[in-house]
């Protein structure tokens, strides 16, 4: 952190406390996220190698500044007489932090997905729009508008309106989801806003999210080879597995299955946790993966998960069983192809999972699958025992 | 979910109202085009619009003749059935929302004010990144 002179990470959690500040004087939710916008890009500018001493007093200052100065020319605009009470500025800045109601606001149930994703990654996480544009390859113009379309749909809602938690981890994981492209790492993002909420909320499930992402997360140098190719977890090289991310996701998913309100989240933790405990994919626990997905199956019985128990159960008592299990599979699943192209091989049938595998690839939504399924295809059709 | 809507000056499907634009009024053909800039600006308010684009119906095919030689470029041909005119790109919530913004385009108006009723081509995007996903 101290190679950065802008500490970026610090500033932007800095973002949602300072809304929330704005609020309390009296701003209304979108004109204080505006204004916050305004100075947190107005730092990111001109602060250079020399941050102020107290950058949030500064963001307080500089963005309630701005909300005065937005107020002043819209009262004009509308010739309105009514003068807006200035606060003192530089006053004291309470240090109570109800920032955590922001989460709740920005991942308000009446919001789409992608709007909740935008609006927490502005206002909790304190992106620009920028990045948030260039992280969804949208126009920046197209962002700026989708934010300002989910602050009207949110401007009636107060921020100390209880919120759900449910919602706010929809969206949480969605963000984490959505990967790596343009030059913020939505992944990581995801993580720390998790870290801060689950700092701030004692909830079984929050702590299953977080857990679940930092396994997943931890294995993600060796989920592609330097080609960029995208590895099975079979041929990972577990040794570029990072082994404290995994550490820290299995301390933090036993407290929370020690709480016995098992949720979904800790499910998957539990699932992604015996895979990061296996030193080799032989040692892999199938019987005890197949028993976790059972549990998903009784909380969430949706298609995804029925897929991910078929190829456990595939492995724990064999490929004739994973494919017994998979025919209970809805057959419009994507990934249910390439399911069952991986089974036919491990069962023997070589020349159909080869064309199982073909198929797969042009149902394949993503271009990593596509092209990892289209080299299965191929190394069967190369194989000399077809 | 990003979505490719795309146009054809001639495709495998005719338009439901099918006369050629040269044969319309100066106001339809005004009329349209407006319908299509006033469709793309919806979009930049909704925050659904990506990218829109429209290319000459005159082109050329080019490939690849063997090392050190230049590229063969034939055409172009005046005769191929499917021809691009154009598309835009759309980051929308659902394939139900982009079927129904593909049918309000659609309904672009055409020769006596009567909806075009274009075929338009709805194609997925691939994703570029899933680094989340394992097999």
């Amino acid at each position: 952190m101290n190679a950065d002179p802008l500490d970026t990470a610090a500033l932007r959690s800095a973002v949602p406390r300072v809304i929330a500040i704005l609020v309390r004087r009296g701003a209304d939710f979108a004109a204080a996220e505006d204004a916050v916008q305004d100075a947190l890009v107005e730092a990111l500018r001109t602060w250079g190698d020399e941050p102020p001493r107290d950058p949030q007093a500064w963001l307080v200052t500089v963005s309630w500044r701005r909300f005065l100065d937005a107020t002043r020319s819209e009262t004009s605009r509308r010739r309105r007489e009514e003068r807006v009470e200035e606060e003192p500025e530089g006053g004291p800045v309470p240090d109570t932090d109800d920032s955590l109601q922001l989460y709740f606001l920005c991942a308000n149930p009446a919001l789409t997905p992608a709007s909740a994703v935008a609006l927490t990654l502005r206002a909790v996480g304190g992106l620009t729009t920028r990045q948030i544009a260039a992280a969804h390859l949208v126009p920046e113009a197209t962002m700026a508008q989708r934010i300002s379309r989910a602050k009207r749909t949110v401007a009636d809602v107060r921020l100390d309106e209880p919120g759900d938690v449910a919602t706010v981890l929809r969206t949480l994981y969605l963000v984490f989801n959505e990967g790596y492209s343009g030059d913020v790492d939505l992944a990581a993002e995801a993580i720390r806003l998790t870290r801060r909420l689950a700092a701030s909320v004692s909830h079984p499930e929050v702590a299953g999210l977080l857990a679940l992402m930092m396994l997943t997360h931890a294995r993600r140098a060796a989920r592609h080879d330097a080609a960029g190719r995208l590895v099975s977890l079979e041929q990972q090289d577990r040794s570029l597995w990072d082994t404290h991310a995994i550490a820290e996701g299995v301390d933090i998913l036993q407290s929370a299955l020690a709480r016995d309100q098992l949720g979904e989240f800790q499910a998957q933790a539990a699932i992604a946790a015996l895979h990061a405990d296996a030193r080799s994919a032989a040692e892999t626990d199938w019987v005890q993966v197949v028993e976790w997905y059972d549990e998903l199956v009784a909380l969430t019985d949706n298609p995804v998960v029925r897929l991910g128990r078929a190829l456990a159960v595939g492995h724990a008592d064999g490929p004739r069983a994973g494919l017994a299990a998979l025919d209970e599979v809805d057959r419009s699943l994507p990934r249910r192809t390439a399911a069952a192209a991986y089974l036919h091989e491990r069962a023997g049938d070589l020349a159909l999972a080869a064309r199982l595998y073909a198929e797969a690839a042009l149902l394949a939504p993503s271009i990593p699958e596509r092209d990892h399924l289209t080299r299965q295809a191929a190394r069967l059709n190369q194989s000399p025992e077809r | 979910m990003k979505y490719l809507l795309l146009k054809h000056y001639r495709g495998p499907k005719t338009s439901t109202n099918n006369v050629p634009m040269d044969q319309w009024t100066p106001d339809e053909v005004d009329a349209h085009i407006r319908f299509m800039d006033d469709f793309a600006d919806r979009l930049r308010a909704n925050g659904e619009f990506v990218d829109g684009q429209a290319v000459a119906p005159e082109g050329m095919w080019v490939r690849y003749d063997g090392e050190g030689k230049p590229p063969v470029v034939d055409g172009p041909f005046a005769e191929t059935k499917d021809l691009i005119a154009g598309w835009m790109v759309i980051d929308v919530e659902s394939e139900a929302r982009a079927v129904e913004l593909a049918g309000e385009l659609s309904a672009a108006p055409a020769a006596g004010g009567r909806p075009l009723g274009e075929w338009l081509e709805v194609r997925p995007f691939m994703e570029h990144d899933h680094s989340q996903n394992e097999w």
